[in-house]
């Protein structure tokens, strides 16, 4: 069946989208949820298990006291209340992933709920209603061997992975967004972000969207313009990355509006996102209407964390990421753009501690949003994966303060801070960057380049002072770039007054 | 066959730190007399599903090289013990009495096997049982019932029959079992051995392959209180691994055996459950009941009748709750990861093998607790089932609390009747369900249980229990009032209860 899609303008004129988010973040704890195994990415499949993570007879669950500790810090950052009293239960149902064929999760008696979170998008600020935070276990990893796309249909047989069962996830999950209009898109796309920010200011978990340590599943439903009604929704699962939110909301919105104006009914149903045309597909695997006949789970006592407990995590609270950006833009004297392009990027961090290491703003912003982040893209890595520390790029900064190299120069320092060679001190005098501060060579090859290019040296004599660069080029050249710039320009013009 | 077979634990105990017999031989009598009565599936007591001859012996000849270097792990150390099949024992086969487990060899101990393991107690093997601890014959259990050894004619009580059996049998002169509705008492009283249910959380569940997680409990099945009392303390205590076991010191059960069988109970105060009597309750049963509670009397205790209105919902709650927590324990038994697998014909797709694999590895009763328990847990019936049986479970649990206001233990007889014939009730789910009517409100409410042989009922000489209930924690209750008793009709008697003499033995030609 061929899918009408809607243009995105024409939905937004006849229709309400109404989001929710639901985002499940895996916690960076040593040990499982239930279990004494490590929980951490990868290994070799199935040896990160034991008898309880395997759902093997008999075996018990006994709660990670550090996953609570995370689950309730999460939720004191989204303000939400946090339960005096809560227990996990059994969500049921048969899936070859799941050892015991239950999850251990939380059901109406969640850790956290209630709170809500401000995003801005486009000068324009939405509250994002946060209905509840809860403690769960993730399921093992299921690969299909065989058959076309990697999925259960087609395939010749399929592997589980244990080692990531029962590591610890807290479900984040929205009340219906509302009001958002055209904007629905971005409003999704900006808060999966700020709860990435929240999570990596908390440093609960590694945060990586890309790994499946945040994943975003994104329900939307549209309803007639002002009607004031929810209408039906579907739910796109393991939505990755920030674009694919975006794309996702996009795509459903215009999806769902050519089913309603062709007089269709949208079905409540589990829906895939697939990355390579942002498009959704049905899911057949699980029914959204299952029963998973949920229960109290009869192995744990309940939770009961101390008030004097949740105070001291209070106060152990980072700053909020968007109040903080917003102090650090004042600081800075960075405009809008400047401090999106810098938290865009991820350098937001990282420009901090440049500063932090003497470097003014805007040459720690320069650096990392051009050089160093150019170089992170080439090597496919994040920049906080650089071998190269703020304090060193600060250095730098200083060195190109005082004179002792230039830019150009610096890129060739960093060129050395990238291979290993040293401290930029060391690299300067290995590598012979200094900047040649001798006015004889200096004025040797101003001379040489004016006696090689008459005719600029003319224009300049005529006063076209902007000709000046043609020379400044041709011995910076000469130097081997290792002069500095300035002085150049101040001997050519006196040469040629 | 050797005398060594009929003493107590304690008196085994006793005799091994008196050098008078070594482990080695105290295993091997057992062995000998699970070779000469236990049979197999279609004859013979049947109490064993595994009998682990090879690692008893070696368990037990490492007991008496430490007894003969000086050492000694614990009173028990070299005492040999049977293990229900429903608990994991690393390395030795643990089915639960259902096909869907065969062949599983777990690789870790339960709690209370490693507890036994290192006090130094031999493991003779692993005793049948209901199919996952379901019914109260083991008739339930897929590999063959176990046989009274009173009457072989007679269920042993259920699902511990194989532990029991084993123990009236003197296969062995201790076994462990698990009660989450008289699985323990029961089958204690039809064979007129004794049984413990701890508090809930007293003893670690870990490795308890659960059918009721909320319900179930492990305890001791002996033919004495005192040997009771004596695994009891060795198994008891917190478990890290298990978050509902109890941080709370064990209780002094041998002291409070031992004072007890002095069979002074003054000042005691008794409250005969009015609740527990009438219509289907066996007149020789209530006569030896109404026996048992005419002796505490005449130890000095103070006896009154107690009104406990809410027991009447206790099997209904109990018939909730259990296959709820059930359907959802035994989801895990889906061929993916280990025990039985079965591939249909032409279609070799998980959900396949799941459906084909459980269809063919449970039996009915397990199949009619799941889908009692799925359908009790379904959206727009859980708060009428689930949720409602909760409520009751609360009821039950203040009507303890109140009747404990006013007496210091509660008495019943254990089980309705004495044991019935094999067959009988095999195609009448309620009425096998009415065999733990007595038992089950203490697995609702927590709270611990013994049963102690009171004598045999006289329309057909089978033996009749006595049950004592007292309050969460107040285990140690159990076995002064329960020594008492037992001291004073031994007296009576003029012995145990139980003597080879007795017992329906020679069909599997043990003399």
């Amino acid at each position: 069946m061929t899918e009408v899609l809607v243009p995105f303008d024409e939905v937004v004129e006849k229709f309400d989208p109404a989001l929710g988010l639901e985002i499940h973040v895996e916690l960076n704890t040593n040990t499982k949820m239930f279990c004494g195994c490590p929980a951490v990415f990868g290994g070799e499949p199935n040896t990160q298990v034991c008898p309880t993570c395997l759902g093997l007879p008999g075996a018990m669950p006994v709660v990670n006291g550090k996953a609570v500790e995370s689950a309730i810090r999460i939720g004191l950052a989204l303000n939400c209340e946090i339960a005096e009293w809560c227990r996990f239960a059994r969500k049921n149902y048969f899936y070859p992933d799941m050892p015991k064929n239950f999850q251990t999760s939380q059901y109406d008696e969640p850790i956290a709920f209630e709170g809500y979170l401000d995003v801005d998008v486009e000068g324009e600020t939405f509250r994002i209603e946060i209905e509840r935070a809860h403690m769960e276990e993730d399921t093992g990893k299921s690969s299909h061997v065989g058959g076309s796309d990697g999925r259960i249909h087609g395939a010749d047989y399929s592997l589980v992975d244990y080692n990531r069962a029962g590591i610890p996830l807290i479900e984040i999950v929205t009340k219906p967004i509302l009001g958002t209009g055209d904007k629905a898109p971005l409003v999704a796309k900006a808060y999966v972000s700020a709860i990435r920010d929240l999570i990596v200011a908390l440093g609960v978990s590694d945060a990586r969207m890309d790994q499946g340590s945040i994943r975003a599943d994104v329900n939307l439903s549209l309803a007639p313009k002002g009607s004031g009604v929810l209408g039906t929704r579907s739910e796109t699962k393991n939505v990755n990355s920030l674009r694919s939110v975006e794309r996702a909301v996009r795509f459903e919105m215009a999806r769902h509006a050519g089913i309603l104006l062709g007089g269709g009914a949208v079905l409540q149903e589990t829906r895939h996102f697939h990355e390579n045309d942002g498009s959704t597909s049905s899911g057949r695997e699980k029914s959204d209407a299952e029963d998973y006949r949920y229960f109290p789970e009869p192995d744990l006592v309940p939770v009961a964390p101390s008030r004097e407990w949740v105070e001291e995590l209070r106060a152990t609270l980072p700053e909020n990421p968007a109040t903080k950006r917003v102090r650090l833009q004042g600081e800075w004297g960075f405009t809008d753009l400047e401090m999106r392009d810098t938290v865009g990027a991820g350098a937001l961090d990282l420009v901090e501690q440049t500063v932090a290491a003497g470097a003014a703003p805007q040459a720690a912003r320069k650096w990392w949003l051009t050089e160093l982040a150019r170089r992170a893209n080439d090597a496919g890595v994040e920049l906080t994966e650089l071998s190269v520390t703020p304090a060193q790029v600060a250095a730098v900064q200083a060195l190109v303060d005082a004179k002792t190299i230039n830019d150009k120069l610096a890129r060739q320092v960093f060129d050395g801070l990238l291979a290993g060679e040293g401290t930029p001190e060391e690299i300067i005098a290995a590598r012979g960057l200094a900047v040649v501060s001798d006015e004889g060579a200096l004025s040797a090859a101003v001379d040489k380049a004016i006696a090689e290019n008459p005719d600029i040296a003319d224009k300049i004599r005529d006063g076209k002072v902007a000709a000046a660069g043609a020379l400044i080029g041709a011995v910076m050249k000469e130097m081997r770039g290792q002069a500095d710039a300035g002085r150049v320009r101040e001997l050519v013009l006196e040469k040629l007054a | 066959m050797s005398e060594l077979i009929t003493k107590t634990a304690a008196e085994l105990a006793d005799a091994l730190a008196a050098g008078e017999t070594t482990s080695v031989e105290l295993t091997q009598v057992h062995l000998d007399r699970i070779a000469a009565v236990d049979g197999t599936a279609e004859s013979g007591v049947h109490a064993f599903l595994h009998v682990d001859a090879e690692g008893a012996l070696a368990q037990a000849a490492e007991s008496d090289a430490r007894r003969a270097a000086g050492e000694s792990r614990h009173l028990l150390d070299g005492v040999p013990i049977a293990v229900k099949d429903v608990l994991a024992t690393q390395g030795l086969p643990t089915t639960c009495g259902s096909k869907i487990l065969e062949g599983w060899v777990p690789p870790y101990d339960a709690t209370v096997v490693r507890k036994i393991k290192d006090a130094g107690l031999p493991i003779l093997g692993k005793t049948n049982m209901d199919e996952f601890a379901m019914g109260s014959s083991t008739e339930h259990s897929a590999y063959g019932p176990t046989r009274n050894p009173w009457d072989q004619t007679r269920i042993p009580g259920g699902s511990g029959g194989g532990s029991a059996a084993a123990v009236a049998a003197f296969e062995a002169p201790l076994a462990l079992g698990t009660d989450t509705g008289g699985s323990i008492r029961q089958p204690g009283a039809v064979t007129g051995t004794v049984g413990v249910k701890p508090t809930y959380g007293g003893v670690s569940r870990y490795g308890l392959v659960a059918l009721a997680n909320s319900l179930d409990q492990v305890g001791p099945v002996t033919r004495t209180v005192l040997d009771s009392a004596l695994l009891h303390e060795l198994i008891a205590g917190h478990d890290p691994r298990d978050s509902t076991s109890v941080d709370a010191p064990v209780g002094s059960y041998v002291a409070a055996a031992r004072e007890g069988a002095k069979g002074d109970l003054a000042g005691l105060r008794v409250g005969v459950i009015k609740e527990l009597a009438g219509d289907g309750w066996q007149t020789g049963v209530m006569e030896r009941f109404a026996e048992s509670v005419d002796l505490l009397r005449e130890m000095g205790a103070e006896v009154t009748e107690i009104s406990c209105p809410s027991f009447v919902h206790a099997m209904a709650t109990y018939y909730l709750i259990l296959p709820a927590e059930c359907s959802s324990n035994l989801a895990k038994f889906d061929a993916m990861r280990y025990g039985l697998r079965v591939v249909p014909d032409g279609d070799p797709s998980a959900e396949a093998v799941m459906k084909a694999t459980r269809d063919a590895g449970f039996g009915d009763e397990v199949k009619r607790r799941i889908m009692i328990g799925t359908y009790a847990l379904s959206s727009g019936y859980y708060d009428a089932y689930y949720g409602q049986a909760q409520k009751v479970r609360t009821l039950i649990s203040r009507d303890f609390t109140a009747a404990f206001e006013n007496v210091d233990v509660l008495v019943s007889p254990t089980s309705p009747t004495t044991a019935f014939r094999l067959g009988d009730k095999l195609d009448d789910p309620l009425a096998m369900y009415l065999q733990d009517l007595a038992t089950i409100p203490a697995n609702l409410a927590g709270v611990p249980g013994i049963s102690v042989p009171a004598g045999l009922a006289d329309e057909d000489g089978l033996p009749v229990g006595l049950q004592v209930l007292a309050p969460a924690l107040a285990d140690d209750r159990l076995y002064r009032v329960g020594a008492a008793v037992e001291a004073a009709l031994t007296t009576r008697w003029g012995g145990p209860i139980l003597s080879l003499d007795k017992l329906d033995l020679r069909e599997a030609g043990a003399r």
